[in-house]
């Protein structure tokens, strides 16, 4: 069986059609993941326009050099993705396994960095709940959202590695035909992960220190 | 089809005995099949099962409805019953029913493909159901739930200590099962159409799965996201609706509704399909407005997402808002009334004959048009705050979801019962419960209208003594209902086993689902289909159909 013919699946006929449907299905699911983060947002909408300075106060607090880095690594790991993808597309498996380990690479150090965060946001009592920081009204609220936007995120992205970490294991088993739909429809999520995090990095941490 | 294919698989069909019922006949291999017919049989009888869950729970509160005074169960286990019933129903039964069943089964069947887009997430979406399932039953064995289906805020966040959490993770768990089916649906549409199969050629049940599949993966992570906060305020206590830390518990009822008013439409639509397809095949007459019905469905679904404020209409919210949102409201009435137009008109001049679906059909308009014309009345400001949280409300979104919604699907049941099954059940008896079904739902629904006006509100244990007659007219209706509930059960099992042979299509139907052998072989179609016409070419254009005529003019596949 060649290489192309492995990547096909039940109902289609042709790989480029199979692949059209791929990326297709995939853009109406990241349709709907954007509704999901959208209810957060409106959330975070709502509560900072009816608390602004409590809102301003708390977005004070976040760690934006963490936030930063992180910001960096999460856009460079999805520049890997994209070599990862042309790549397949074209047929050559070095780079194109080289570009999802060093997705998954980048994707490990974001976590990491995220954990060292979280560290220190606990040590600085800015968990909602008794003995919260900050006196402020909707400092709480804004913290509620802090940990849940960053939290669903950061299980996305986990998410998102456990998938690439198949693609590159079954890659170098050459187990993993690079025609396959697989690779891109798995770049199209993990740009859709990288894009929520630059919407969630200005709201989260530049918001008070202008 | 692209230029650009790189790899054709011969379309020489692969020799087949048998057909998708025999093709493998242990659990296991039901239980891993991604044949889409399969997947349907599997969400039919988990359905099913909730069903009677749901019902259960509902029989022991019109019991206890008989008497104004509580008698045989405590206010706590009353209000477990009501939210159990309301739960299980929308998640477990409505939602899935008729889109998953028969929209499953059907939909490649109609647009000639072998399968859907993604068969394993297919197969994927079932479990997840199950496991939402799961969740919520263990919910209700671990000690119930009492914040109703609504799960409003500030009560079960803080305040109710009944299993909120389990019941939230089941409905999230269930919601993503709803997002795979929707864009499995959409794909299915968009890239398996057979050849010929332009999109003014969709049978109008395809068209309804598409409208109602955009609702599914637009509205659903809305209230997978709310019910995740209603997790994190609960369970790990960060303040999101919580007043005391100006959050707002206002936010939580809009971004509910935002889900559950679009919700309506997720279980109306496919309904709205079903009905077509059975008026037309019965009257023996095209579709009237074919592109009508179209947009209709298409605007129902669109402008239903901008109508969820007539729910909160006496919360305190802005009246502009409300102002705005009761405009909408009635907009939003237009498209529906279009298709009671459309329908009633192809009826006109029709060759009718009344078998079993078609007046499952017949009453569903009746009972869809008194439910959505009361549903102008909660429109409407003024009246709504008269009848807000009555049993008014009740009876109004029971008209659409069983009178509407449940209708349909019975009317599904014995349109394609032939086709999924090969065997034809018993007319009579069919007819029989159809009839009893349509009385049974007035008998109980009709009253709660009265009920409502005169001011008895809903999710009460006990009421004042002046309401007991209509009470009692209402359980005495429900077990009318239950009746006919259960008779279908018998019969269409008893038909399984001795029913007649159904032939290819016994109701000289024109679409191409009945262009294959019933039941269908595993792959659907030995030659895959061509197609030739519009959907509906039950007589000649310009000419009515022979009186007592069953034999289509031209089906789908036939050059006219
Ligand atoms: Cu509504």
């Amino acid at each position: 069986m060649s290489e192309a013919a492995g990547a096909l699946r039940e109902p289609w006929h042709s790989l480029s059609r199979q692949r059209e449907a791929a990326a297709f299905g995939i853009w109406l699911f990241l349709a709907s993941e954007l509704l999901f983060f959208g209810g957060m947002l409106l959330c975070y909408a709502v509560c900072r326009y009816s608390h602004p300075q409590g809102f301003l106060e708390a977005a004070r607090q976040t760690n934006i050099v963490f936030g930063t880095v992180n910001t960096l690594t999460l856009l460079t790991s999805s520049f890997c993705m994209a070599i990862a993808s042309e790549s397949g597309k074209s047929g050559l498996r070095r780079l194109a396994i080289g570009g999802l380990a060093g997705t998954l690479m980048l994707g490990f150090v974001f976590l990491v960095i995220k954990g060292l965060e979280y560290r220190d946001d606990i040590s600085q009592h800015l968990v909602p709940g008794a003995g919260f920081a900050l006196p402020q009204l909707g400092a709480q609220l804004f913290f509620s959202l802090y940990w849940m936007m960053t939290g669903v995120h950061a299980l996305h992205l986990t998410v998102g590695m456990i998938i690439i970490a198949r693609l590159v294991l079954v890659g170098i088993r050459r187990e993993l035909p690079l025609t396959s739909p697989e690779i891109q429809v798995t770049a199209l999520y993990w740009h859709l992960v990288d894009i929520i995090w630059i919407i969630l990095y200005p709201l989260l941490y530049l918001g008070g220190r202008a | 089809m692209s230029g650009a294919t790189i790899l054709v698989r011969p379309l020489t069909p692969v020799p087949e005995s048998g057909n998708y019922l025999t093709a493998g006949r242990t659990i296991w291999s039901w239980l891993t099949s991604t044949d889409h017919k399969r997947i349907a049989i599997l969400y039919a009888i988990s359905i099913t099962v909730f069903f009677f869950i749901g019902a259960a729970a509902i029989a022991v509160i019109r019991f206890e409805l008989l008497t104004p005074t509580g008698q045989y169960i405590s206010d706590d286990t009353y209000n477990k019953l009501f939210t159990l019933h309301g739960v299980v129903m929308v998640w477990f039964f409505l939602i899935p029913s008729i889109p998953n069943t028969f929209g499953n089964f059907l939909l490649p069947l109609m647009i000639g493909a072998p399968d859907v887009a993604f068969p394993r997430l297919n197969l994927f979406s079932w479990y997840l159901n199950i496991a939402g399932g799961l969740f919520t039953l263990y919910a209700v064995i671990a000690g119930g739930v009492d914040t109703g289906w609504t799960f409003y805020t500030p009560f079960s966040t803080m305040f109710s200590n009944s299993h909120v959490l389990a019941a939230a993770a089941g409905v999230f768990v269930a919601g993503f099962s709803s997002i795979a089916t929707g864009v499995n649906f959409i794909a299915t549409i968009h890239m398996l159409r057979t050849e010929g199969m332009s999109w003014m050629r969709l049978p109008l049940f395809v068209w309804s799965l598409y409208a109602t599949s955009l609702v599914l993966i637009l509205a659903t992570p809305v209230l997978a996201v709310t019910l995740l906060l209603i997790v994190a305020e609960r369970w790990l206590g960060l303040p999101i609706f919580d007043p005391a830390h100006g959050g707002d518990p206002l936010l939580f009822q809009h971004l509910f509704w935002f889900y559950s008013h679009p919700a309506v439409y997720i279980m109306i639509l496919p309904a709205m399909g079903v009905v077509t397809e059975v008026i037309t095949c019965f009257a023996r007459r095209r579709v009237f407005g074919y592109d009508f019905m179209v947009y209709a469905l298409v605007a129902i679904a669109g402008i239903g997402f901008f109508v969820w404020g007539h729910h909160m209409f006496v919360s305190g919210q802005s009246p502009y808002a409300s102002l705005v949102f009761s405009f909408l409201s009635f907009v939003v009435a237009v498209p529906s009334a279009i298709k009671v137009f459309n329908w009633t008109a192809t009826l006109y001049r029709g060759s009718v004959s009344f078998e079993a679906p078609m007046l499952y059909a017949l009453g569903f308009i009746g009972l869809f048009a008194i439910g959505g014309s009361t549903g102008l009345f909660l429109a409407s400001i003024p009246v709504d705050i008269q009848v807000h949280d009555t049993y008014f409300v009740i009876a109004h979104f029971h008209y659409i979801m069983v009178g509407g919604s449940v209708s349909a699907f019975f009317a599904a049941l014995h349109y394609w019962w032939p086709k999924i099954t090969g065997k034809l059940y018993d007319e009579a008896w069919a007819r029989f419960a159809a009839i009893l079904m349509f009385f049974g739902f007035n008998f109980t629904f009709f009253p709660q209208f009265v009920l409502g006006y005169l001011g008895n509100p809903r999710r009460y244990h006990v009421y004042p003594p002046q309401f007991q007659v209509f009470h009692v007219m209402s359980s005495t209706g429900a077990s009318v209902l239950a009746a006919a509930y259960l008779l279908p059960p018998i019969y269409l099992i008893w038909s399984m086993r001795w029913g007649r042979a159904a032939g290819d299509n016994p109701w000289g139907a024109t679409g191409l689902e009945w262009r294959t052998s019933s039941p269908p072989p595993l792959h659907n179609f030995l030659n895959p289909p061509k197609v030739e016409q519009q959907p509906y070419a039950y007589h000649p254009e310009g000419r009515g159909p022979v009186p007592g005529s069953r034999t289509p003019y031209r089906t789908q596949d036939q050059p006219s």
